[in-house]
């Protein structure tokens, strides 16, 4: 076979713009087909792909994952922008499309995306910039050793490759073109900039969204319109997943604006196409309107028979009898367990103290302020979508299904998205929009839930109920600790752990740093409520139970609580389980020692009512201490006074900028946590709206100092430890002040309320 | 029935049901999508707009109740995005997901046209209404403060990205 030859129009592609004026890209589709696969390799990222440049010669980057508020659509630019020697002034960024293939993962879950990126997205700009050097070599015929990169001064947005011995350079963009016929170098192999050379990395920077943000551009998915599109809603159960017995759709197709009304026989799976009644309309307002005429009736559904006050019931009847037996009994084939030394015989020396509690927190909903909304529309075989998903490639899998289309025939533009937090990780919208789209093919449509509809259909952090007792010695030293986890099932679903399977009490502290441990599980059978990943899944539940629990063995044993933690964190630990783990106690303990110190913890005489709490949680590979001052007056009126934080995600805190407002806001999120419930009677969720499930307002929310700890550790990601440990700080704090400990959310139960 | 609607300084006659809530008469008609919707009963304030200067939820507002009063929405509160509070927010960066912010902005600004200096309790009580699911309540209050009491300079929009070095 003759290998095509090789133009330099084949490697470049043009693309006029809509306002005008033209893109220059690296056609990495044709560069790749005739090379033979890219550089990055199955599921890596393609160099090429994120780098083009605007007419004016400034470069653009793409920023492949989407945004959710956790700033990625700013920080992965800026990591390429480093490598390639750019000035970030004048850098524009744009948004990728789903397609792995070319940009390899693309996702915002995790806080994964630091850690999974930082290094590719350095390797990806340093081989572009290499292209550039090796370019500008061969046109100068001098050796590539000989050439320097730098942003061009004159030319925000711009660098150029300069060869000083003869005073000569190009621009990037001048250079493309002769870039692109040259061999991509693997990845792996690219020298990367010694970190004291950074100029961009771990320097604050703009969103770069945020001048769009401030004065109200349409950037937004739910903004997103297409030339004559058609507005849908859609009608679910409110208990999950109940069929439609019959509905009055053809009363509703005669009403204004009303173009069809149909049902969707949907299916089983929760997180897809449930069944429902879909109307569409020439506006929102009027498909909207026309659903308050709408009289559906619902088929009965088993889960009309699962409610808190049963799960609750179930959880003490499960839990109690295991604690009852001296140890557990691990189930064959159990993950979650853990059994060190033995509890029973520690607790029953002499001199010891021993503290029994029970732990309970509800079901919370996401609730993205962006209600969820989806465009599509299917046409010529062809179904394309718009989609503000955390989840990408799974949408393409979700859009297949509900289309019948193959995934090749799908395109799904990644929109910004105000706010995900783990809702977004379930692509049921994507599943009703195409549904709808294909009904009324091959008219575009756009399907936009209200506020009630996102609080009904949710994937609700589950709820847990733990049964907890532990012991401290005569000398105060911790020797004992076992929680027996009341959790749904199946093991390995969302449903576990509060939304986090891997998440467990074989891993999470104080295991492996007391010698008498046990952690099991009892599970109450198939949940019907949806559930899902809540920002921090896992640890947003488990940190308030462990660290409040540890809290009461500290008074116990008579000891200052930051003082018996650190103790903890010193004893000598077990070895790591083979999976997971990779906890390492002296990162805890300098961000434990920081936070006292910023917080001047026991330095300070506090007014009556008013006290420190201090919890710490090692979550999604970030280790962070918080401390909390509260007061609650005698009407048992709660003010967060202030938090300080003290955090260590590794040697490098990419945009400070936007780290910071990140761990504010995650603060902020879990007090807000400390607050809501979501009930369950009868299948289905009771509240509604945020008039019954309050979000904390200006008024409750507590300033927040961050403080960091630069440790010789890889980067690793903030869009979700900074949360899980303020609920603990702040119950331990309320407890301090009060004498009332909490161990069950929300704070309303215990009579508490915000000042 | 036809309105004849004073939305940002402009005269526009929109033929929709009375009824219909002022938020959608702007995203949708007006094609003004900067005004949010997120809840549907004002408890978000992400539609938050200026009627005759107050901060008032569009989505509770029926474009029949609205007369000729004016209506000033976040593409209507300065000529090129400058309003003091725009320049804060930007020097701040405020945003996270940024979904709220044009109905905290405009919250803001009807505070600040009453009460040019406000306190930590002003400011309470006029954004109390505004939720942020993302929780940048704290940097809300500094930009407020930052524009209240400047120094702000209007050169931010175009060199913003690297300002906050």
């Amino acid at each position: 076979m003759t290998k095509a030859s090789v133009t330099r129009r084949s490697f470049i592609k043009i693309t006029a713009l809509a306002g005008g004026g033209m893109v220059v890209a690296f056609n990495v589709d044709d560069v790749f087909a005739q090379r033979g696969g890219g550089p990055g390799g199955p599921g890596g990222p393609q160099a090429m792909a994120f780098v083009k440049f605007a007419p004016d010669g400034k470069l653009i980057i793409v920023g492949k994952n989407p945004e959710v508020g956790q700033g990625v659509k700013t920080e992965l630019p800026m990591i390429i922008a480093e490598e390639l020697d750019v000035d970030w002034n004048g850098v524009i960024v744009e948004q990728a499309d789903a397609d792995q293939a070319r940009y390899g993962q693309q996702l915002a879950a995790g806080s994964f995306t630091t850690p999974q990126n930082y290094t590719p997205m350095r390797q990806v700009g340093a081989a572009v910039r290499q292209m550039f050097v090796a370019a500008a070599a061969a046109r100068w015929g001098v050796p590539a050793t000989e050439l320097t990169t730098r942003p061009d001064a004159r030319a925000p947005g711009a660098a150029r490759v300069e060869h000083s011995a003869s005073k000569r350079s190009a621009s990037y963009g001048e250079l493309a073109g002769d870039a692109a016929k040259l061999p991509v170098p693997a990845l792996a192999t690219v020298p990367l900039k010694d970190p004291k050379d950074f100029r961009i990395i771990g320097t604050p920077k703009m969103g770069v969204d945020t001048p769009s943000v401030v004065t109200g551009k349409p950037i937004f998915s739910i903004d997103f319109t297409l030339p004559g599109m058609l507005h849908a809603v859609y009608q679910k159960a409110p208990v999950f997943g109940a069929k439609v017995a019959s509905a009055n759709v053809d009363e509703i197709k005669k009403l204004p604006g009303v173009r069809d009304a149909f049902v969707l026989e949907g299916g089983t799976d929760l997180t897809a196409l449930l069944p429902g009644v879909a109307i569409v309309a020439d506006s929102w307002y009027q498909a909207n309107q026309a659903r308050k005429q709408l009289k559906v009736t619902w088929a009965d559904h088993p889960t009309k028979a699962q409610s808190s006050v049963a799960f609750q019931a179930k959880a003490d009847e499960l839990g109690k009898a295991a604690m009852a037996q001296p140890q557990g009994q691990a189930p064959q084939g159990a993950t979650g367990w853990r059994k060190d030394g033995d509890v029973a015989a520690a607790l029953a020396q002499p001199g010891v103290k021993t503290v029994e509690a029970n732990y309970m927190y509800p079901f919370i909903p996401h609730a993205p302020l962006e209600p969820e909304n989806c465009a599509a529309q299917l046409k010529d075989g062809k179904l394309e979508l718009w989609a503000p998903t955390q989840m990408p490639g799974p949408a393409l899998g979700v859009a297949a299904n509900a289309s019948g289309l193959p995934q090749n025939a799908i395109t799904l533009h990644i929109m910004k998205t105000g706010g995900g937090f783990g809702r977004r990780l379930t692509n049921d919208f994507v599943a009703e929009a195409t549904a709808i789209a294909k009904q009324m093919s091959p008219t575009p449509i756009k399907l936009l839930w209200t506020r009630e509809d996102d609080m009904a259909h949710e994937f609700y952090r589950p709820a847990g109920y733990h049964y907890m007792k532990g012991g401290v010695d005569a000398n105060g030293k911790l020797i004992a600790w076992r929680d027996h986890h009341v959790t749904f099932g199946p093991p390995s679903g969302p449903q576990r752990y509060a939304g986090f399977s891997n998440i467990n009490g074989a891993q999470e502290f104080p295991a492996r740093f007391v010698q008498n441990y046990e952690f099991g599980d009892s599970i109450i059978g198939a949940l019907g409520v949806p559930v899902g990943a809540l920002r921090a899944p896992g640890s947003n539940a488990f940190s308030f139970v462990f660290q409040s629990f540890l809290d009461e063995l500290a008074h116990a044993a008579g000891k200052d609580p930051m003082q018996f933690k650190l103790d903890v964190l010193a004893n000598e630990a077990y070895p790591p389980p083979q999976q997971g783990g990779g906890f390492n106690a002296a990162r805890m303990i300098g961000v434990m020692k920081l936070v006292a110190e910023k917080s001047e913890w026991g330095k300070k005489k506090l007014p009556k009512g008013t006290a420190m709490g201090v919890a710490f949680q090692f979550s999604h590979q970030g280790y962070f201490a918080e401390v909390a001052q509260v007061t609650v007056d005698s009407q048992k009126r709660v003010k967060v006074d202030k938090v300080w934080v003290a955090g260590d995600i590794g040697s490098q805190v990419i945009n400070p900028l936007h780290a910071e407002n990140l761990v504010q806001g995650g603060v902020v999120d879990g007090i807000s946590h400390m607050f809501q419930e979501i009930t369950i009677v009868d299948g289905a969720a009771v509240q509604t709206n945020f008039n019954n499930n309050p979000l904390i307002r200006m008024s409750q929310a507590p300033p927040v100092e961050a403080h960091w700890v630069k440790s010789n550790n890889n980067p690793t990601g903030l869009g979700e430890p900074s949360l899980p440990p303020v609920l603990p700080a702040v119950a331990n704090a309320i407890f301090a002040a009060t004498g009332t400990r909490v161990r069950s959310m929300p704070l309303s139960k215990h009579g508490f309320r915000w000042a | 029935m036809p309105f004849t609607l004073n939305v940002n300084g402009k005269a526009t006659t929109v033929d929709v049901p009375g009824d219909m809530p002022l938020l959608w008469v702007l995203r949708d008609v007006l094609n003004l999508k900067g005004t949010k919707f997120g809840c549907g009963i004002a408890a978000c304030g992400a539609c938050t707009v200026h009627m005759s200067g107050r901060a008032v939820r569009s989505c509770q507002t029926q474009v029949s109740k609205v007369g000729n009063a004016a209506i000033t929405t976040i593409e209507g509160l300065s000529a090129n995005g400058n309003h003091p509070l725009q320049i804060a927010w930007q020097q701040l960066d405020v945003p996270q997901c940024g979904y709220c912010q044009s109905g905290q902005i405009m919250s803001a600004a009807a505070l600040l046209a009453t009460t040019p200096k406000p306190s930590d309790a002003d400011i309470n009580r006029a954004m109390d209404g505004n939720l942020c699911r993302c929780g940048t309540y704290v940097r809300i209050r500094a930009a407020i403060k930052l524009a209240a009491n400047g120094p702000v300079r209007d050169t931010q929009t175009a060199s913003a990205r690297g300002a906050a070095e």
